[in-house]
């Protein structure tokens, strides 16, 4: 086995690459390698491949109802039968747990899918056509920038109606500003490059320019900023359910389990404390991992 | 920079050219500030008038009698074009007019002067700490980089963007109050010692050493060291990490080299020379995390019953009190955009490289 | 009292990669500054000049790892000194001055405030005035015409060889026994290239203090020093006294020399270095 193993990495490593598929496939190898020797980076990735694991079979393994009340259970503190505990409605937070971890990842990957299509076109746009466009897109950007983010998604949840979707919109609503300046900074900087010039020249159309050429090349420090803002996404969906604006109960959303926790955080700590962890570990995750790409892709970060 | 000099450099710079060049700038700056708030109450608007299927009901709740509800209708302008709604609603607000509120049935804004010290005070106080231990960690991180204190500025600096600030504010709460007893409960004050003392700052703090009153000060420092500890956190973090970050921009760079070469030694060249760089961008993100200490009052204050402006909104919220949600919107927005739009200033102002 | 002011014995500069590994910048470079002389070090980018010229002032960055058999000034062993006392000899009795003064002066300090810290840090004991009047007369010294504009000016504001001509005359008019010039012309055009030069030379006849040249341009270091040491891979491959170097033997160094074409009487070709490896792994001598 050795030798095939050794020939398929130096195949990847050459100095020399034969084809373009070749010269992708050994960068993609090279940056696994360096993302890989960073065992932070390995743990924030680690925690999401769990995440998703558990979101996705979680549910069919477990074996308590998240929703059954067993009252005679309530408040069980954690142990053998119950591993997490139970809340005050005897309910297993264990489950509860792994049925919210679907509710988490699920309004996260939402926020992220609607906002960074829509700051990557403002953005680009924005830098590719410069002058009068320019300046409008980024003034407002700049109004959007300078609205705070959970007071605005409070005020809208609170017009709209406490739910998922409701607390999805409100968050996506202030949070592109960021992708669209900084795909705005980096099609400034590739659109004066020799290689659009050539482009033009050979006949491209400006929409053909942008899609082809300008967004794949923004698209590596989009994804760090993406991941890296999914830390911040999830505290935010978190807080809003801790207010009671997110997913409704019955919904084992983990930002309203800690808040159901509140009344009896004196005498069961687990029912809130465990869901905060949950939170913070997710969240953690995500920061490690938007770390440990960012220096990936570009190394010249500060230390 | 004395203050003299500075008068010196602002003489100086009335000269034509640069007199030009700084009332483009400042014109520039408040067209930015009209722009954004004008965005703010377009975005309140929206949300007040456009959003509930009756705006009115939304305002007055839905056990108001039908004159009472005529009234709003006519007083609103609902039946004008959209236009003439907004500007009405405009002069409202640059009126002080934010309604009246379901709940206290007190006008908006009078509900609004009354707590928003309290979170200012917060907000405040967790700054002031924040500076005090997060800028020192900072640069010291970043002049030890990769040794013991660099790790643990960065832990930190990923444990502020990592724990959800509502969640510590429990725990801290379950650990120091209920388990250990280091702090009061919730709430601004012992409820014996409401109202002994004036208010004239706003600051229960500072009004009570005024006064004298220096068991309502202990009184009210034992319930505020908690909140101001949760928040004071996540601006360590904030500002440790930024600051680590310009230090270590700083000290790869040339002029350091000179200053190192010219024999200084290395506490002059690390304080005077490179913070001295950083100094004007610092200010700026200070003031930005000010900012983002407002917003993370407003989940924090109801943990620990704290009557600021965050208790209010969320009250409000709880309540279906349109008007306090979008009084209190606007009022928190307001200050963001404010301190946001000063940082910009500031930098121009400041630093010598932009004039 | 031996007549060598600085020497350097085998010093290594290594940084560590990402992975870990060591790559060496500079591999066992040794060279002798005399009193009063000039010595040029020449060498293309990543020669590793510029570390060694550093490595004798102790202002290797931080994450560089290095180490030397020897390293002496003034008969002083500078890896026995502890680091303050270390710092405390430079700025007085060696000094460096670097290559472009965009950068290497602090942005937001005035020229005024610059010189005034060192002449503190000289040990100038007098009143604000006087400091003043020793900041425009350090000023004049150098040919600065407008020198009460220019203490009161940023870096920023100053051209390239106004910039440099203030760090001369911030670094150098103490007279320090060793100065280091790191690039000193590379960030400005040949005329005020010239003119700076010339305030350099000045400066330095004055004082009788020892240069150490370190450039790219092997011309201009044959006008200006004493003797060559040209450097590559982070070794030196050949020294030699400045006129003696039309006569040098490294094919290395022929390439530079055969760099500058005559222009009185051009070749049908332009010759071209081509690089020997083997050049990596010469020993470094003389």
């Amino acid at each position: 086995m050795k030798p095939a193993r050794t020939s398929l990495r130096t195949w990847l490593l050459t100095d020399t690459p034969a084809s373009p598929r070749q010269a992708a496939l050994g960068r993609a190898y090279r940056r696994w390698r360096r993302f890989s020797s960073n065992p932070l980076s390995m743990l924030g990735l680690a925690i999401l491949l769990l995440l998703i694991v558990v979101a996705a079979i979680g549910p069919m393994l477990v074996a308590q109802d998240p929703l059954q009340q067993v009252l005679a259970e309530r408040l069980t503190p954690p142990g053998a039968a119950h591993w997490f505990g139970t809340d005050q409605l005897g309910r297993d937070i264990l489950s509860r747990l792994v049925y919210g971890s679907r509710l988490t990842l699920a309004i996260a990957m939402l926020v992220v899918v609607l906002v960074v299509p829509v700051g990557l076109a403002i953005g680009t746009v924005a830098g590719y056509c410069g002058g009068i466009v320019d300046t409008a897109l980024m003034r407002v950007t700049d109004v959007a920038l300078a609205f705070p983010k959970i007071v605005l998604a409070l005020a809208f949840a609170a017009a709209l109606g406490p739910g998922v979707l409701n607390a999805v919109i409100a968050l996506s609503i202030t949070a592109w500003p960021p992708y669209a300046r900084l795909a705005r900074a980096e099609s400034l900087r590739l659109a004066r490059a020799d290689y659009i010039h050539a482009a033009r020249l050979q006949g491209a159309s400006h929409p053909r320019i942008l899609l082809r050429y300008i967004v794949p090349l923004c698209s590596s420090s989009v994804i760090v900023r993406a991941t890296l803002d999914m830390a911040g996404i999830i505290l935010a969906v978190a807080g809003l359910g801790f207010l009671g604006l997110g997913a409704q109960p019955p919904s084992p959303e983990w930002g309203y389990m800690v808040a159901s926790g509140r009344n009896v955080l004196l005498d069961a700590w687990w029912v809130a404390t465990i869901p905060g962890l949950a939170i913070l570990a997710v969240s953690l995750a995500f920061n490690l991992l938007g770390d440990g790409l960012r220096d990936v892709f570009d190394p010249r970060h500060g230390g | 920079m004395s203050a003299v000099t500075f008068i010196e450099r602002v003489r100086a710079m009335s000269a034509h050219r640069d007199g030009v060049r700084i009332g483009l700038a400042l014109a520039h700056w408040i067209a930015m500030l009209v722009i954004t708030f004008t965005g703010l109450l377009a975005i309140t608007f929206f949300i007040g008038r456009k959003i509930p299927i009756d705006p009115v009901l939304a305002i007055l709740g839905d056990r108001a009698s039908a004159s009472a509800y005529a009234a709003a209708r006519l007083r609103l302008g609902l039946d004008k074009p959209l236009i003439d709604q907004f500007v009405i609603y405009a002069r409202d607000v640059l009126h002080g007019n934010l309604g009246v509120s379901l709940l206290t049935a007190n006008p908006v804004i009078d509900d609004i002067k009354r707590v928003f010290p309290a979170t200012l005070e917060l907000a405040t106080l967790s700054t002031f700490i924040g500076i005090a231990i997060g800028v020192p960690l900072g640069v010291a991180a970043a002049v030890k980089h990769n040794r013991i204190v660099d790790h643990i500025a960065r832990v930190i600096g990923l444990a502020g963007s990592s724990v959800p600030v509502f969640w510590l504010a429990l725990m801290g709460l379950l650990l120091f109050y209920a388990r250990l007893h280091w702090v009061s409960g919730p709430g601004r004050i012992d409820p014996v010692y409401d109202g002994m003392v004036d208010t004239r700052t706003g600051s229960l703090l500072i009004d009570s050493i005024m006064a004298g009153e220096w068991d309502v000060f202990r009184n009210a420092f034992s319930h505020i060291a908690l909140p101001a500890s949760v928040l004071a956190f996540y601006s360590i973090a904030y500002l440790s990490r930024m600051t680590r970050s310009f230090m270590l921009e700083q000290l790869s760079q040339e002029y350091v080299t000179t200053a190192r070469a010219k024999g200084l030694p290395e506490r002059r060249v690390i304080w005077r020379h490179a913070f001295g760089n950083i100094a004007v961008p610092l200010l700026t993100v200070i003031a930005l995390a000010y900012s983002y200490l407002l917003e993370g009052s407003v989940l924090t204050e109801i943990v620990f019953a704290w009557p600021g402006i965050g208790s209010y909104l969320t009250g409000a919220l709880l309540n279906a009190d349109m008007n306090a949600v979008l009084g209190s919107t606007l009022v928190i927005g307001a200050t963001f955009i404010a301190l946001n739009l000063l940082t910009d200033a500031l930098y121009r102002v400041f630093d010598p490289r932009t004039r | 009292m031996s007549d060598v002011l600085a020497q350097i014995d085998g010093l290594e500069v290594a940084f560590a990669g990402h992975d870990g590994v060591l790559v060496p910048a500079v591999r066992g470079v040794s060279l002798t500054v005399r009193r009063g002389e000039r010595l040029g070090i020449v060498g293309e980018s990543g020669s590793g000049k510029s570390l060694t010229g550093r490595a004798l002032l102790g202002l290797l960055p931080p994450e560089a790892k290095w180490s030397a058999k020897a390293l002496r000034f003034e008969d002083r062993d500078l890896l026995a000194m502890r680091p303050q006392e270390r710092r405390r000899l430079c700025g007085t009795r060696m000094s460096m001055i670097l290559q472009d003064p965009k950068y290497s002066l602090n942005p937001v300090m005035t020229v005024a405030q610059q010189m005034r810290e060192t002449f503190v840090r000289q040990g100038v004991r007098e009143s604000r005035r006087a400091l003043r009047e020793r900041i425009v007369a350090a000023l004049e010294a150098v040919h600065i015409r407008d020198p009460q504009r220019v203490a009161d000016a940023y870096p920023h504001e100053l051209s390239g060889g106004m910039g440099q001509r203030v760090m001369i005359a911030m670094m150098v008019s103490a007279g320090p026994r060793l100065l280091i010039a790191d690039e000193p012309t590379s960030a400005l055009d040949v005329l005020v290239s010239m003119q700076v030069l010339a305030v350099l030379d000045e400066m330095i006849e004055r004082h009788d203090t020892g240069l150490v040249f370190i450039s790219h341009d092997l011309p201009l270091v044959m006008s200006f020093c004493d003797r060559v040491a040209v450097m590559y891979g982070g070794r030196v491959v050949e020294t030699c006294a400045a006129r003696d170097l039309v006569h040098a033997t490294h094919p290395y160094t022929r390439g530079l020399l055969e760099a500058n074409p005559p222009l009185d009487n051009p070749p049908d070709e332009l010759p071209t270095l081509r690089r020997d490896p083997a050049w990596l792994d010469e020993g470094t001598t003389r």
